[in-house]
């Protein structure tokens, strides 16, 4: 009878605790709700951040930055640099059950560069075709080395969908997307939730220790800390550089950061109407703009000292940082001193557009108050978003208030800025010296060449300043102490391989 | 009755489509480009140029809207721009998340802003009067966001009674659904309840100074029948009106609640679609606000005959 009780109760004690982590939920706050959930179609970071758990890539980093297998665990590229060969890793099924192997490969390539809908052609513009060499080997030809590729594998352009989703489901791929990473897609409703089931055949499984995970989005900064607190969720991405003090201060909550990959600065209109007017043509104001500014105030006053002042596309912790022109101290003098020297000792005036939400404001209104000692009036005038990109684009601006998110590739935070046919050089500016200088980093796949090309632009490219650099965001998860093993990556994704709740 | 109603309907349907070809304009009026909007950081311009013929945004806009109200008349609302859902499968999302909230806020407002505004008609410049009076500025004086964070803050981080927010349908489990809906419904109520206590109260001023209500007093019926039976019965008409104008407000969407609260609802969606630029379903939700509004109103215009007889005999 003993035996009995024991056995019993052991049982029950057995199937509850299998219970409760068979029902190992993981819920985490976004601060946005992401767009169509197909890798070739999106645009969002959130998107991204959902992709990390859902959507295995070639390729993956490290919180470094180097380049690490993922789908691909070998690569090496042809002695001329015009080709790229891959081997698979074996034994990877999609969530549909379709194999992953080299044909699947070519067909996300293919899908990713002719889909009409594809955001990913430019990505992969290098890319001239594909060759399947065996089961789990294939070949990228290249129109010219490109340097950028491997960083482009190592986000949207290298995730792999199932070829047999994608092609049942075409451009509404989104509604119901099948990749091959950890988890796999569930359900979705539209600005409340994401929900991803673990996906008991991935390749990775032993790693992955929750049944499912849950992304809400919560874009209340206030009611997203709020959620931590009461426990409705596990973990947040950017908290708000203004309640860094309290969650530090609730022994519940472990804060992470990492300084992101993307930069935030004033873009001037240098060539892109006449708008840009004296700003435009002398680069002298320009200048005085960057010395009448004391960006580690701006950093103390507007995120609590959270951020990185910064004067560069790069922040100044990343290996792409040119030391030789560190973050400028404030210099008054020097910024009147110009000012003079371009004809206007009274001062000038400048028209800044400003995204219409708290922190570009105050950023800016801090900026105003700092110019103005040294003489530049500066008018805030702030624009909801989708207008302000309208006439950026468009040139209708002096300056603009815009950033980055940053890619990997050092090349991704510059080339399309500063190139006179860049994508989005929305100041226009041109200069055949740095369109060389920059063509010429893209290529070369050894590192300190590279760098040497970088940091030969930047020494026009500091003096001309087309884009003054304010500083670099730092991405803020707050996690509820339970959750162990979370990786910080200065990209602001959130990998689940090694995380537990306990 | 009938043809009364016929005649509503019909009036109703000009009126429909005047709105959405009202709002269409003024959307295209908006500055920013959808598809800059769309496109984010990465602005391929071949890319946008194709989205650009796919939704056809390179047609004269009366051709787009005639375009959008061809397909709405055959039930096809048009696809997201943003998700590529169907706006008809969004908006069968929301409405009833929406629907649930006006409901449950209706109820809080209801309960507390009548029976305050008939105690504070019929003890009019007592002490109940002006409490009543203080309370009902401070809930309209008092902004939703301010309200709904102080309440999280209390209820749910200090106090761990309710979830901070988010939303559970009632079909998938009903008492969670409607606890997570308190906080935003109290919150939205407070200030309805405001409104309707004022009105209420001056209904009932104008109808208890009235010769029949003196007369029901001189004949001797109870305070509790005069008030409840005379007066606020006859009170009730400009009250009904109001309450289904508040409904057919609320369920346009309390933006801020729901921003708050993290309720997906109409006017997170509306609020974001435009922001977005996402024009299909900006004009999609506006055809079935505007249907709403309208039901609303014929509600109401049915309720007045049931509560007056007068009317009946037209």
């Amino acid at each position: 009878m003993r035996h009995l009780k024991l056995a019993l109760t052991t049982a029950l004690v057995g199937a509850l605790s299998a219970t409760t982590l068979s029902a190992q939920d993981l819920r985490i706050a976004l601060q946005s709700d992401a767009d169509v959930l197909d890798p070739d179609q999106s645009r969002t970071f959130v998107g991204r951040i959902v992709y990390a758990s859902m959507c295995d890539k070639l390729v993956d980093i490290t919180p470094e930055l180097e380049i690490i297998p993922q789908l691909a665990t070998e690569w090496e590229y042809s002695s001329d640099g015009k080709s790229l060969k891959m081997t698979l890793r074996e034994g990877v099924v999609f969530h549909d059950g379709t194999p992953f192997n080299a044909e699947a490969v070519a067909a996300n390539i293919n899908r990713s560069q002719t889909l009409e809908e594809s955001r990913r052609k430019s990505e992969l513009s290098s890319v001239t075709g594909t060759e399947v060499l065996s089961e789990f080997e294939i070949r990228f030809d290249l129109k010219a080395q490109d340097a950028t590729l491997l960083a482009q594998f190592a986000d949207r352009a290298g995730m792999m969908v199932s070829p047999t989703a994608a092609e049942a489901a075409g451009a509404n791929f989104g509604l119901n997307p099948v990749c091959s990473g950890p988890f796999s897609f569930d359900q979705r409703v539209a600005q409340d939730r994401i929900v991803l089931k673990r996906f008991p055949d991935y390749w990775n499984a032993g790693a992955i220790s929750f049944d499912s995970v849950t992304f809400l989005p919560i874009p209340d900064t206030t009611v997203r800390l709020a959620n931590l607190q009461s426990g409705d969720i596990d973990m947040l991405e950017r908290l708000a550089a203004t309640d860094l003090t309290q969650a530090e201060g609730d022994a519940g909550i472990n804060v992470q950061s990492a300084v992101s990959l993307g930069y935030q600065g004033i873009t001037i209109n240098v060539n892109n109407s006449d708008k840009g007017g004296a700003w435009g043509d002398d680069k002298r104001l320009r200048q005085a703009l960057s010395y009448a500014l004391d960006r580690e105030a701006i950093n103390q006053v507007v995120f609590e000292g959270a951020f990185a002042p910064g004067n560069q596309p790069f922040p100044p912790n990343s290996p792409w940082y040119d030391t030789d022109h560190p973050v400028p101290a404030r210099d008054v003098e020097k910024a009147k001193a110009l000012l003079a020297e371009a004809g206007y000792p009274d001062g000038i005036d400048l028209d800044v557009q400003v995204p219409n939400t708290t922190v570009p404001l105050q950023l800016m209104q801090v900026v105003q108050s700092m110019a103005t000692e040294a003489g530049i009036r500066i008018n805030i005038t702030s624009k909801e978003f989708a207008t302000l990109l309208a006439d950026q684009s468009a040139g209708e601006y002096q300056a603009s208030q815009i950033g980055w998110s940053g890619r990997v590739d050092p090349d991704g935070n510059i080339h399309q800025f500063m190139t006179t046919d860049g994508g989005i050089n929305d100041s226009k500016y041109s200069n055949p010296e740095v369109d060389n200088l920059l063509n010429a980093a893209r290529v070369s796949t050894d590192l300190a060449v590279r760098k040497q090309s970088y940091d030969a632009a930047r020494d026009i490219l500091i003096d001309e300043m087309p884009i003054v650099y304010l500083y670099h965001q730092t991405w803020i998860w707050a996690l509820d102490s339970s959750i162990k093993g979370f990786t910080p990556y200065p990209d602001g994704m959130i990998r689940l391989e090694g995380v537990t709740k306990e | 009755m009938l043809t009364f109603l016929l005649r509503r309907i019909l009036i109703a349907i000009p009126t429909i489509i005047l709105i959405t070809i009202f709002v269409f304009g003024l959307q295209h009026l908006l500055p920013g480009d959808p598809l800059l909007v769309l496109a984010g950081e990465e602005r391929d311009p071949q890319v946008l140029e194709a989205l650009r013929e796919k939704y056809r945004l390179n047609d004269p806009i009366p051709v787009q809207y005639l375009a959008w109200i061809g397909n709405a008349l055959t039930g096809d609302l048009g696809t997201s721009f943003r998700t590529n859902q169907p706006v008809l499968e969004l908006i069968g999302e929301k409405l009833p998340v929406t629907i649930q909230l006006a409901t449950m806020a209706m109820i809080f407002a209801l309960v507390i802003g009548i029976p305050a505004g008939i105690l504070s008609a019929v003890k009019k410049g007592t002490l109940t009067d002006y409490v009543a009076n203080t309370v009902a500025l401070s809930g309209l004086s008092i902004p939703n966001f301010w309200l709904g964070i102080m309440l999280i803050l209390l209820v749910s981080v200090k106090w761990q009674l309710l979830p901070a927010s988010g939303y559970v349908p009632l079909s998938e489990d009903w008492v969670k659904s409607i606890t997570t809906m308190l906080m935003p419904a109290f919150v939205l109520g407070t200030a309805l309840a405001a409104t309707l206590m004022r009105h209420t109260r001056s209904a009932m001023l104008g109808v208890l100074t009235s010769d029949y209500v003196r007369t029901a007093r001189a004949k001797g019926l109870k305070e509790r029948a005069v008030i409840l039976k005379h007066a606020f019965r006859n009170a009730l008409t400009p009250i009904v009106t109001l309450t289904a104008l508040l409904f057919g407000e609320l369920i346009a969407g309390a933006v801020l609640t729901e921003q708050i609260f993290t309720i997906p609802g109409f006017g997170k969606l509306v609020v974001d679609a435009v922001f977005n630029r996402d024009y299909a379903v900006v004009q999609g939700i506006v055809l079935v606000t505007a249907i709403g509004f309208i039901l609303m109103n014929l509600l109401a215009d049915m309720l007045y005959v049931l509560l007056n007889p007068r009317l009946r005999g037209n």
